[in-house]
């Protein structure tokens, strides 16, 4: 398998999914996995080898930080070199193409763009199918049709196309594909992420938003967004929607957990909109400061303009016992029965449903009684199952 | 007391006013909860259109002609008032098919309220008041004043009896669930506990619903289900009096498509369980005449036709139900005494049940989303709308200078 990033040393959901996948697919007993990083790290993971793939005359590679562009290389002679992500995924793809000798393996299953051009040349090389999963496209992170880096739109078309098979996490992520590369649906399998719930404790110690714990005592109502502050994620029209709900409900507070490119415009749109005082902004946060802002709601918005899963309403449900409201134009929409669903661009429809939840707690309790029934159905084997599936499919007749 | 052994087909008839995706950047500037564009799923007139054409037109019109070809043949119907104002404003021609068969004289027509409405568990003063409209609308269009009582999705116990015999009724009809018959059979006539004269039609289900439910099921055991076999089955129940076939009317066409012959069943239906002189067809109230009850029935808790718990779970399970139906009647002293007559009229259409039942998250839960007949998309759009409506009519309320 051919993959970016690993937990602990990932940026965002990427690393998370593929490690519960493998870790699901590693159950099945005819599949062994070794999975294959751009950089040397100690990971915790018993159920599959995870290795890195050091470029000739390199001594190591190390990720810093959790930003997507910083890789310093360390070569043999003790000199360091940093190189941004483009020149990474170039030299990833050499050191994969060179590590294939001599190795056993029946099948390369590549995640996201950053691998495919590996994936690639490993076909080219063995012969063996090649199976692309796409956790995103470019259009997604862009979040606009055909927008984006050229350069990654060129290899994703030109690997979509060269690919065995994809996977993609969504129905909605499916659609891109054939929306932005023309790619036939039936060569298109969607495989939705999942979560594993018993991997997920809600907290009971005090909360860490005091502040908001005494204003909903005195009968205030919160609404959280926990994410990237970037274009895809839809923030203004929540921002938008904000105004016309505090408008009618005053005791409304808004918390928005996250940083990104969009971080002080949000700041300014509240302020322009005359709702600066019912919004906070906490900028990034990770581990209980982040886990107790989902506890800390009354409603969990996720209002995604392009959105190819979208996990945080499912950690909403399992870490806050807080209901969740999603765009339509997101994966998690697909397999979530008991939420409310909006279009990301109907700012009125949004306000009518976020106004119903904080006027009314029967509608918040019915709606996280019934999504933790569904949650706690939820999990990885499914997914596992269905690649299972496909990789036999794929194995039959074929052999590298 | 009759000799012979009688089918009692009773089906019920009703379309509720769907509220509309009705927001909060509706509530006090438009009070139309009812009316929106035509193609969208809540629209009222069309979803009528469409049931008139699938189901009331062609299923009236063989029921006419079993009436004209079997002369025993007879059936009961209940029709509620929301769906007759909805036919006279979208399908006459519908309405007059129902007149046509009630003017032979062998259809009889089952009083209830008006609206379809749970009123009888909230306001007994309301209760009565859509009864009474509802008396007076079908004696105004049928001219026949109804001798037998359904509530609502047949919510039976014995304070409903106790009410309908002390109303004059001559029968009132229940679902014959087994945990209240215990080892009794629903095919006879029954007294209901702590009453005077009224008699106690209980439907028996499992032949109904190898009709209602069944019928186009490829996979039900009984699958094909014909006349022939259908009646054979009745012919072959020794202990016996009478078989209450009681379901929505809208089986026929709707429920169960033409294309399952459902049709067919239905005009072989008499003709198949005729050919023994032995056997009959009767109304609800000729039933109760007919026949002695054989035994007293004691329903202390609420019992419907809907599911398998037959209770209220469906309308009232939920905490967002139960909410939106206590506000609903919170507001009724203060809309009755306003003397608007359109607030009224909204406020009676709000109570039908069908608002309570689209707001049911029981089988929404188990993902069997289509196990429930739902122009709304989830229950808590159903909810959303409801109670959207429900601050509007507060509006009006307050512009009124009523405190509310």
């Amino acid at each position: 398998m051919l993959g970016w990033e690993l937990p602990p040393h990932n940026s965002g959901g990427l690393g998370m999914a593929c490690l519960q996948l493998c870790k699901a697919l590693s159950k099945r007993p005819d599949v062994d996995i070794e999975f294959i990083v751009p950089y040397d790290a100690e990971h915790d993971i018993d159920f599959m080898k995870v290795t890195a793939a050091t470029p000739q005359g390199i001594a190591s590679v190390v990720r810093s930080g959790i930003a997507y562009d910083s890789y310093k290389y360390i070569r043999e002679d003790g000199s360091e070199e940093w190189l941004n992500i483009y020149d990474q995924q170039e030299l990833y793809e050499e050191s994969v193409a060179r590590m294939i000798d001599g190795r056993e393996f029946d099948i390369v299953h590549a995640h996201d763009w950053l691998t495919f051009r590996a994936a690639m040349r490993v076909k080219e090389r063995r012969g063996c199918p090649i199976i692309l999963h796409v956790h995103s496209v470019e259009s997604d992170r862009s979040g606009r049709e055909l927008g984006g880096n050229p350069l990654v739109h060129e290899i994703e078309d030109m690997a979509l196309h060269m690919a065995d098979r994809i996977i993609a996490v969504s129905e909605h992520t499916k659609n891109c594909i054939i929306r932005d590369y023309g790619i036939p649906a039936d060569k298109i399998e969607v495989v939705h992420n999942s979560i594993e719930p018993g991997d997920i404790v809600r907290d009971n110690d005090a909360n860490t938003y005091r502040y908001l714990e005494l204003m909903h005592s005195l009968g205030y109502r919160i609404v959280v967004n926990v994410g990237r502050l970037t274009i895809q994620k839809g923030l203004p029209n929540l921002l938008k929607a904000a105004k016309e709900v505090i408008y009618r409900e005053p005791k409304t507070l808004f918390l928005i957990v996250g940083s990104g490119e969009q971080y002080y415009e949000l700041i300014e749109l509240a302020a322009d909109l005359g709702i600066g005082a019912n919004v906070l902004f906490t900028d990034f946060q990770r581990g209980k400061r982040w886990r107790d802002a989902f506890r800390v709601g009354d409603l969990f918005v996720m209002p995604s303009v392009s959105e190819p899963f979208g996990l945080t309403p499912l950690e909403a449900i399992g870490y806050g016992h807080t209901p969740a409201l999603v765009s339509k134009q997101s994966g998690v929409s697909e397999v979530l029965m008991n939420c409310l669903k909006v279009d990301y661009w109907d700012v009125n429809e949004m306000a009518n449903q976020i106004t119903a939840v904080v006027q009314n707690d029967a509608l918040r309790d019915n709606l996280v009684d019934n999504a933790r029934r569904e949650y706690i159905k939820l999990s990885w084997d499914g997914a596992s199952e269905k690649i299972g599936k496909l990789y036999n499919q794929h194995l039959e007749g074929a052999s590298a | 007391m009759s000799d012979k052994k009688a089918i009692v087909l009773y089906l019920h008839v009703h379309q509720p006013y769907r509220v509309r995706h009705y927001t909060i950047f509706d509530g006090g500037i438009h009070h139309n909860y009812f009316e929106t564009a035509y193609d969208t799923p809540t629209n009222n007139e069309r979803i009528l259109k469409k049931v008139a054409e699938k189901s009331y037109l062609p299923t009236n019109a063989r029921l006419l002609a079993m009436l004209r070809d079997n002369p025993e043949f007879k059936l009961s119907l209940s029709i509620t008032g929301t769906v007759i104002d909805q036919m006279e404003k979208w399908a006459p021609e519908a309405l007059e098919s129902f007149k046509e068969l009630v003017s032979t004289g062998r259809v009889e027509i089952v009083g209830e309220t008006y609206h379809h409405s749970l009123a009888f568990f909230y306001s007994r003063e309301e209760f009565e008041a859509q009864v009474k409209m509802h008396a007076d609308k079908i004696k105004e269009v049928f001219g026949q004043t109804p001798k037998v009582f359904r509530n609502t999705e047949l919510a039976y116990n014995n304070d409903v009896a106790y009410w309908a015999d002390q109303a004059g009724y001559k029968a009132i009809l229940s679902e014959g669930w087994d945990p209240i018959l215990d080892w009794r059979s629903p095919n006879y006539v029954y007294r209901p506990a702590y009453t005077e004269n009224i008699r106690l039609l209980m439907k028996n289900y499992r032949l109904s619903d190898d009709i209602a439910f069944r019928f186009g099921d490829r996979s039900s055991p009984v699958w094909p289900l014909t006349a022939d076999k259908f009646t054979g089955w009745l012919g072959d129940e020794q202990k016996a009096t009478n078989f209450d076939l009681f379901m929505d009317y809208e089986t026929f066409g709707e429920h169960q498509w033409g294309d399952t012959g459902i049709f067919d069943f239905l005009t072989h239906l008499p003709k198949e369980w005729l050919k023994n002189k032995h056997h009959t067809f009767m109304t609800v109230s000729e039933v109760a005449e007919a026949f002695e009850p054989v035994d007293t029935v004691d329903v202390p808790s609420t019992i419907t036709w809907a599911d398998t718990e037959r209770d209220l779970s469906a309308w009232l399970g939920n905490s967002m139900q139960v909410n939106a139906i206590k506000a609903l009647y919170d507001l009724q002293d203060h809309v009755l005494s306003s003397g608007d007559l359109a607030l009224i009229d909204d406020w009676r259409n709000l109570t039908t049940s069908d608002h309570f039942y689209y707001m049911c998250t029981k089988w929404f839960n188990d993902g069997d989303i289509h196990a429930y007949f739902s122009p709304y998309d989830t229950p808590y759009e159903a909810y959303m709308n409801f109670m959207n409506a429900y601050h509007d009519l507060k509006f009006r309320l307050a512009e009124k200078g009523v405190p509310v």
